[in-house]
């Protein structure tokens, strides 16, 4: 009993060590993405709380943490409050398993990838309980909207995942780092042999997230902001966190499984740059991160009936085919894992 | 009393409880959250008996998917909760009795010893089970699971030939179409004499 | 991996699978006017797996798939009689489908993926591939019960049919899986060997019963026929026709292989429980299909009545038994297109056809079709020398050989009230007066061939039944 205590506070300590950085992270990338579409549109961004702007968020967290949480008439109360924590707690879960170095993971599970599928797939109940429980017709519509898209982009992204599990021949996500090791560096890497599903891995993860230019869930200039329009307060702050985290997250794993993880992008002979290090993870997980604010500076908003399309008759049949190419890369012995 | 365990009880009671939950809560959304809540405290029971395969499984297809669509259909449809309770008290007796006899019955008949006495099946695959999981379903299994990929074209096509219906009237919007679209069948450009006015009288 | 010789074992239903697949393709780039194109492949698809059924056809039975799929004589007829009966199905709705708007490629694949569950669930050597051909046959009948979507009474019955097939499914895996835990093999044959030394007698009797139940849901056996009356009336009668003949091979082919294949060391046990939901069917089909004025209805009874001849001969338990049960299937599948096609032939734009008063005065009509409706309604009552009197004599030996007499009473009892019914039917064409519009009959040639071929096939099998009977009986021999 008493080892079992330890292993408890173990765990717990590993868990804080993994979500209080991850709860600073979302600040820093709320102030980040604001600065760097500023500079997109030739403006300064937050620049007058601390130096550089840099408390900005801090300040914006303090104020949503004060601010009254208005439960609108009519709504079911419980389910209310419920569906933020719904949509948080799957975002967070998802981190126990990803390495974040050699042997540096919180759960080293066999069937992380499956366990990563699972729980990007419950982060959807936290927004459709949000717009039913408002009772709100924005809302509700933004839950439909979200519902049907999570669920179809769910479906290209496991394929795309299908691919990555075929030329690693493991569903654990340390094993399929470690299979895209080699001599070559970033040559190594699943990104070349699987090029169109990465794209449509990431994609698919953009929509999966609800951003930009796929935000129809949010859609401000037609159902004001949909799921989330009843909300506001720390219940407001918490969805806002969730979603943020999802993106870092969704970042991480398209680095993890296309980008090599930690893995240098230099070939192992080079030295010291050669070498993999969680800092090359975190380097490639910011360039995702920034992906995801210059997408949403550029590109205008998707149709609804074209994202469907997109998803359903573009991204999962590519997926389908590639996984038959990835088959035949494995079958025919192109492509060996863990060189 | 091992941790497992405990947590083996913790998990049932809360599948049970939930399941309960989805027979009797009057909201129907609630229900449906109780059974997503039944799934995914099932899946973690089957982690604790180590069919990590089946418990993610579980909760990637029922949980995250079917159970998605299902709240959706629940949440648009209105149901009228009362005159669905009414046939549920006028059949409830008849129907607690037939449980209790077939309870009783399963009971007698099979005996809790007896089943307690079925050994647990050996464990093939060790500790992790979806290597083997794997190989057997494309090898010893491949027939049973390429037949179920039928069944699942059916379902498909069923979906489609019940659902689809080609409406009369409909206007589509054609990219292609727009494209290609002549300015000069859209803009007739005329040229007309300049009309004089009358001269101001002088 | 699969060897040659599994593939070559399974070729037929390989090849129909692959047809259908491409029959969906093709389908789908055809105009509606142009849906002959699919109707005549359909057939000829069917043909040709049917040459292949007969063809390849291993002399000593085969298995392929690590024992999955049995390929014996069993198998063989049959297959070979759910590829008929489906290609008369195809032939005898198209007029019927056409002129209800209903003449969907859907309809032709839909029927040729339920063919496929029929073929997979005869040959099948496991309670897994059991379980899966019959959900491949069932699911397409749920999908071509609701085909017409703007009727009430079609989407009743389907719903109807989806939900008790779900709970017949339901009780069929669980007794499946008590077989399981009984014995700790899903394969019928190691099951059988199993069941005789298990530790665990009365799971295995537990599992037992709900496969009985599963059965006679699927059979559609009183106490477990609820649905079917309202299936048979509220599906379109081409989707009728289709689940009231092919099937019912499969519901035997399934009978056979869960209770002889695989439970046949518990024979005494089941012989009694057959024996009860034969009496039941028998009596509740035939008494309360009196009183039925709508034609299909009426039929759906006398199905559940036939389906208590059929479990005399399963009760038997022997070579002997089973192939006299198989024989009355197949006999009954012919009977039930018969009599359905003539609905179909009756049935135009706006008029099923389908109450009884609507038969009135067919004689002086149309007396060529009244006459293969008398004939069917005749084989189907048992009167001799048709080949439904030769099936029920054949079954009521089965039952007196295997030591119930009284049983084979009761089913003479029963036949004598069925009569009654049939040829009221009989009565309203020949004797009375036609009222309201003229009855036309379908010109469409190739349903009156096809019909006419198939009525007199009863005529004719019922005179010269040797070559049947000695093929059934060669199946069971091995």
């Amino acid at each position: 009993m008493h080892a079992d205590l330890l292993l408890a506070a173990w765990t717990l300590a590993k868990i804080l060590a993994i979500s209080v950085p991850l709860i600073i992270a979302v600040a820093m990338y709320s102030y980040w993405e604001r600065k760097v579409i500023g500079w997109m549109h030739v403006r300064m961004g937050p620049n007058k709380i601390g130096p550089w702007g840099l408390l900005q968020a801090f300040a914006d967290v303090f104020k949503l943490l004060f601010k009254e949480i208005v439960v609108p008439a009519n709504a079911d109360k419980p389910l209310f409050y419920l569906a933020p924590v719904l949509a948080v707690a799957p975002a967070f879960a998802a981190w126990a398993v990803i390495p974040f170095d050699q042997g540096v993971v919180l759960a080293n599970l066999n069937v992380g990838l499956l366990y990563l599928l699972a729980m990007t797939s419950m982060g959807v109940y936290g927004i459709i309980l949000a717009g039913w429980a408002s009772n709100s017709r924005y809302a509700l519509l933004g839950a439909m909207r979200s519902a049907a898209q999570v669920v179809s982009y769910e479906i290209a992204m496991g394929m795309a995942l299908v691919c990555v599990l075929v030329l690693a021949g493991s569903l654990n996500l340390t094993d399929i780092v470690n299979a895209q090791a080699g001599g070559k560096g970033l040559l190594d890497w699943f990104w070349l042999p699987l090029l169109p599903v990465f794209v449509i891995y990431f994609v698919a993860g953009v929509a999966e997230t609800n951003r930009a230019p796929f935000d129809v869930a949010e859609g401000e200039s037609e159902i004001v902001a949909g799921f989330h329009v009843e909300y506001s307060g720390s219940a407001f702050a918490v969805f806002f966190l969730a979603e943020y985290a999802n993106m870092i997250l969704i970042s991480f794993l398209a680095s993890v499984m296309f980008l090599g993880g930690w893995l240098s992008p230099f070939p192992a002979s080079w030295g010291l740059i050669g070498q993999g290090s969680w800092i090359w993870l975190f380097a490639k997980a910011f360039a995702f991160a920034f992906m995801y604010l210059w997408f949403r500076a550029t590109f205008p908003r998707y149709r609804y009936d074209q994202i469907m399309r997109l998803g359903w008759k573009v991204f999962i049949p590519i997926t389908i085919v590639w996984v038959l190419v990835a088959g035949c890369m494995k079958y025919f012995g192109w492509i060996t894992a863990g060189a | 009393m091992t941790f497992q365990l405990l947590c083996f009880y913790a998990f049932a009671a809360v599948t049970t409880l939930a399941a309960l939950g989805v027979i009797t809560l009057r909201n129907s959304v609630h229900a449906v959250l109780c059974l997503v809540l039944t799934f995914f405290s099932t899946a973690a029971i089957w982690l604790l008996a180590e069919a990590e395969f089946l418990a993610v499984a579980l909760v990637v297809v029922y949980v995250g998917a079917v159970m998605v669509l299902f709240l959706f259909v629940v949440m648009m449809l209105d149901i009228k909760q009362e005159p669905l309770r009414e046939g549920f008290i006028r059949y409830l007796p008849v129907g607690i009795a037939v449980a209790a006899v077939m309870l009783a019955e399963m009971l007698a008949l099979i005996g809790v010893r007896a089943m307690a006495q079925v050994p647990a099946p050996a464990n093939p695959a060790g500790d992790s089970n979806i290597a083997w999981l794997g190989e057997t379903l494309f090898t010893r299994f491949l027939l049973p699971f390429e037949i179920a990929a039928l069944i699942l074209t059916v379902g498909i096509i069923a979906a489609v030939a019940l659902t689809l219906r080609r409406r009369e009237g409909v206007r589509h919007q054609d990219p292609a179409r727009q494209v290609a679209v002549d300015p000069r069948t859209r803009v007739r450009v005329v040229k007309m004499a300049a009309e004089r006015g009358q001269e101001p009288a002088a | 991996m699969p060897t040659l010789n599994d593939i070559l074992t399974l070729l037929p239903e390989l090849y129909l699978t692959g047809a259908v697949c491409m029959l969906l393709l093709i389908d789908v780039f055809l105009q509606a006017d142009q849906r002959w194109v699919t109707h005549w492949l359909a057939v000829l698809v069917l043909a040709v797996t049917g040459w292949l059924v007969v063809s390849g056809q291993p002399t000593a039975p085969t298995t392929a798939f690590g024992g999955m799929f049995v390929r014996d004589g069993v198998a063989e007829v049959l297959k070979v009689f759910a590829l008929l009966a489906s290609g008369i199905v195809l032939v005898l709705s198209r007029p019927y489908l056409r002129d209800r708007e209903l003449h969907l490629g859907e309809f032709y694949t839909l029927i040729l993926f339920a063919t496929l569950g029929i073929m997979l669930l005869v040959s099948a050597g496991s309670l897994v591939m059991i379980y899966l051909g019959l959900e491949l046959l069932t699911l397409s009948s749920y999908a071509l019960v609701a085909l017409n979507r703007d009727s009430r009474l079609s989407s009743e019955a389907a719903i109807k049919y989806f939900v008790l097939g779900a709970l017949a499914s339901g009780m069929l895996l669980y007794g499946m899986s008590m077989i399981y835990g009984a014995t700790g093999t899903l394969d019928l044959g190691s099951i059988r060997a199993a069941s005789a030394t298990s530790a665990h007698p009365t799971l295995l009797l537990f599992g037992l019963v709900f496969l009985i139940v599963g059965i006679g849901f699927k059979f559609g056996a009183a106490p477990f026929h609820m649905w079917l009356p309202d299936v048979y009336q509220g599906a379109p009668t081409a989707v009728t026709t289709f689940i009231g003949s092919a099937p019912k091979l499969a519901a035997f082919g399934m009978a056979y292989r869960l209770l002889d294949s695989g439970m046949g060391g518990l024979l005494v046990h089941w012989q009694e429980m057959l024996a009860v939901l034969a009496v039941l069917s028998l009596a509740i089909g035939n008494i309360v299909a009196i009183a039925q004025k709508n034609l299909k209805r009426m039929l759906a009874y006398s199905t559940i009545s036939h389906m208590g001849y059929l479990f005399l001969g399963l009760a038997n338990g022997t070579p002997a038994g089973y192939s006299a049960a198989m024989f009355y299937a197949i006999c009954y599948a012919l009977m039930a297109t018969a009599s359905f096609g003539i609905i179909l032939a009756l049935a135009r734009t706006g008029f099923e056809a389908e109450e009884i008063a609507d038969l009135k005065g067919l004689n002086q009509r149309s007396p060529w079709f009244a006459g293969l409706m008398a004939l069917a309604m005749f084989s189907l009552a048992g009167v001799p020398p048709l080949f439904g009197f030769f099936a029920k004599v054949l079954v009521l030996k089965a039952a007196i050989d295997a030591g119930m007499l009284w049983l084979a009473i009761v089913a003479i009892l029963a036949a004598i009230v069925g009569l009654y019914y049939y040829l009221q039917v009989v009565k309203v064409m020949y004797f009375d007066k036609p009222e309201g519009e003229p009855l036309r009959a379908q010109v469409d040639p190739s349903l009156r061939v096809v019909l006419s071929a198939n009525a007199l096939a009863l005529l004719v099998l019922g005179l010269w039944w040797g070559p049947l009977l000695a093929w059934c009986q060669r199946a069971f021999a091995g």
